[in-house]
């Protein structure tokens, strides 16, 4: 892809700024997003470099607030505005239908940002991503994010103003499987979204703003995960359409199967919107049988994700063929490995296997409660949208640039080993993440009293919260610590009884060792 | 006439319908058969009234409900549980009711099927047997503000 088409119908060229734009506001969040992210790191390891952030970052929750809503909602979604309207206008090969509309959406999103942001770095909306209520952030970043939301409306209305237009110009034509997808792709999120969009309007914004004294946590929280499942395919669907759209011809070949990419995108919409729940297994004031329910919607999404991997598998598997490769695996060599938005799109796909299958367990009912909110879950949703969705939005970054900017990529070397290492990291630290998970160890927590760090059970107070305590600090790893703590739950006769903190935190080692 | 290619997507088609399928189906066996549920709607309560309502009004008071059956009441706040220590004797299967005075936390006891969320205004009701004598630990694992990671407690599983 270092060689440009110098070919570019100039009608088309005006959507460059505006996807440029949106994919420049994307890159400096995720840079900014992934900051506290090296904190959060280096503090689970026994490092405590917090008190180096001040006064940007004050505590580790607020530098999580940073990491999740930066990651989770600016860098996704920034990225996936950008990149549908580049799609469409060169898939239908006309330009978008207002391209005003578009700037309006960018600049009304990137305000909304900016609106967000402030009350995040000001530590008045320390409420992570989920910001259930009755914990309450400053007005500005409900109403932030609400323009967010409002924005990505509007994308999807010049999209679809785009493909109406089209089928005007050419009629019986059939949509190409990429607009098809992004056409799928807002329908599913104009649906979805409106959870969200109730939750900000009618609850929150009102509240916060002191307008109504009260809401209900558990509606709240419900409209929520309304939206806040199927947001999930929000981001992962454009991965879906470029993985059809782009890697079977990055591959040198074809898609294997173009119906069954329809198909896929049709079960998508039909399926992805009564998910929710399977948040809330472990919620009061939910019946058990919608629950179930929700279990079932799940588990059928899953079936396009299975057809999506084979169709794509396949299609790969074919191009390599068409390139003399032979055998059951040897193929693999007859792949474009040196191209980075081929190789980065395929570490995302990599990643995901596992990804969808731990988010089995998620949706599992009463499987859930053994991982519902534990690092379990903080490994699944890092190995999809932390991995899947982000590796084929940086390969796809790779592949678009040279096309925005008109020059090649400034190290194509370093382009193809960078979605390597991070495939690698983010394998490793998703492993130990759902390993933690299956050991109860609970997620956003600075110094976890529960499995992960034993010597911090005990009955008084940290005096000083944000902070790890001193003796903390010098912890051995982690893992092996751990493991020896697991055994104690299992064979827990060997007298804890009234045993003091202090005490117990020698014993399991002991009784581990006389195990074997 | 079925080619290669519609037996390839066959083959793959039908094993993607039966493992969620199965799935599925283990899922509701081990619901309905073992009767390992999660929390369902157990009512309602004011969180300004939590300190006059049985059994919120003796919050870690052990109750015996039956033959080493027992329940006892657990009032989660910012940023600690009440109580946050409770002795039960080993074999005893334990309903744990809980509910929370402001904002959504958690309640995980660890080694136990005890996963659940505390949402004020709501009751949360879920059950555990305690076989071995030991230290549960539990945490509250929702994110509820600057002092989160203080809210923690521990049973005591004491021998009978």
């Amino acid at each position: 892809m270092a060689t440009v088409s110098t070919e570019i119908n100039p009608q088309l060229r005006t959507v460059h700024r505006l996807t440029a734009a949106f994919i420049a506001v994307a890159l400096v969040s995720l840079a900014i997003a992934n900051v506290p992210a090296l904190f959060q790191a280096f503090d689970r390891a026994g490092f405590n470099l917090y008190p180096y952030a001040r006064p940007v970052i004050r505590t580790y929750y607020q530098g999580l607030t940073i990491h999740g809503v930066l990651n989770v909602l600016v860098w996704t979604i920034f990225f996936l505005s950008g990149f549908f309207p580049f799609v469409t206008v060169y898939a239908l090969g006309r330009p978008l239908a207002s391209m005003r509309l578009g700037w309006i959406a960018f600049w009304v999103m990137l305000g909304g940002l900016v609106l967000a942001a402030i009350p995040i770095f000001a530590n008045t909306a320390t409420v992570l991503y989920t910001f259930y209520a009755p914990l309450q952030a400053s007005p500005a970043y409900y109403i932030g994010l609400t323009l967010v939301v409002v924005g990505t409306w509007l994308i999807g209305l010049d999209i679809l103003l785009t493909w109406r237009a089209w089928r005007r110009e050419n009629p019986g034509r059939v949509t190409p499987l990429a607009v098809f997808g992004t056409l799928a792709t807002y329908a599913l999120w104009t649906i979805a979204s409106i959870g969200l969009a109730v939750e900000m309007l009618f609850l929150l914004i009102p509240w916060s703003l002191g307008i109504v004294d009260t809401v209900d946590p558990l509606l709240a929280r419900t409209l929520f995960w309304f939206t806040g499942h199927p947001i999930v395919y929000f981001w992962l669907l454009p991965a879906y359409v470029s993985w059809y759209a782009m890697i079977p011809r990055l591959a040198g070949g074809r898609l294997f199967s173009e119906p069954m990419a329809r198909l896929a995108f049709l079960f998508f919409v039909l399926y992805s919107i009564p998910v929710g729940l399977h948040h809330q297994f472990s919620d009061p004031g939910i019946g058990g049988g919608i629950k179930l329910l929700h279990t079932f919607m799940t588990f059928a999404v899953f079936f396009p994700s299975l057809l999506t991997y084979f169709n794509v598998s396949a299609s790969i598997e074919t191009a390599a063929r068409l390139h003399g490769g032979t055998g059951w695996v040897k193929w693999v060599r007859n792949l474009p490995w040196g191209n980075p938005a081929f190789t980065g799109q395929v570490m995302g796909m990599f990643l995901f296997v596992p990804g969808g299958i731990s988010g089995l367990t998620n949706a599992s009912y009463n499987v859930n409660q053994a991982i519902h909110n534990t690092t379990w879950v903080v490994g699944h949703f890092h190995l999809t949208v932390g991995g899947a969705v982000t590796l084929t939005f940086m390969a796809t970054t790779y592949w678009l640039i040279p096309y925005l900017t008109g020059r090649a990529l400034w190290g194509r070397r370093l382009a193809v080993a960078q979605p390597i290492i991070f495939f690698v990291g983010m394998a490793m630290w998703s492993e130990t993440m759902h390993r933690l998970g299956l050991e109860s160890t609970p997620p956003a927590h600075v110094p976890v009293p529960g499995s992960l760090v034993r010597e911090r059970v005990g009955p008084e107070p940290d005096p000083a919260p944000h902070r790890r305590p001193d003796h903390v600090r010098g912890r051995r790893p982690l893992l092996r610590d751990h493991h020896h703590d697991a055994g104690r739950v299992a064979r827990a006769g060997a007298g804890g009884g009234a045993a003091g903190a202090a005490g117990r935190g020698r014993q399991p080692r002991a009784g581990a060792e006389a195990a074997r | 006439m079925i080619n290669r290619k519609t037996l390839l997507e066959l083959g793959w088609i039908l094993p993607s319908i039966a493992i969620p399928v199965g799935m599925l189906v283990a899922v509701i066996v081990s619901a309905f058969g073992m009767m390992i549920h999660v929390p369902s709607d157990e009512g309602t309560i004011l969180p300004a009234a939590i300190d006059s309502t049985p059994p919120f009004d003796q919050p870690g008071v052990l109750r015996q409900v039956g033959p080493n059956q027992y329940e006892v009441a657990i009032v989660a706040q910012i940023w600690v549980f009440n109580p946050r220590e409770i002795r039960v004797p080993a074999g005893a299967e334990v309903t744990f009711v809980a509910t929370s005075r402001d904002v959504i936390h958690g309640l995980d006891i660890e080694g136990t099927n005890v996963n659940v969320m505390l949402i004020p205004g709501r009751i949360t009701r879920q059950n555990a047997i305690f076989k071995e004598p030991g230290v549960y630990r539990f945490v509250c694992h929702e994110y509820c503000g600057a002092g989160h990671h203080l809210m923690f407690g521990q049973i005591i599983v004491e021998e009978p």
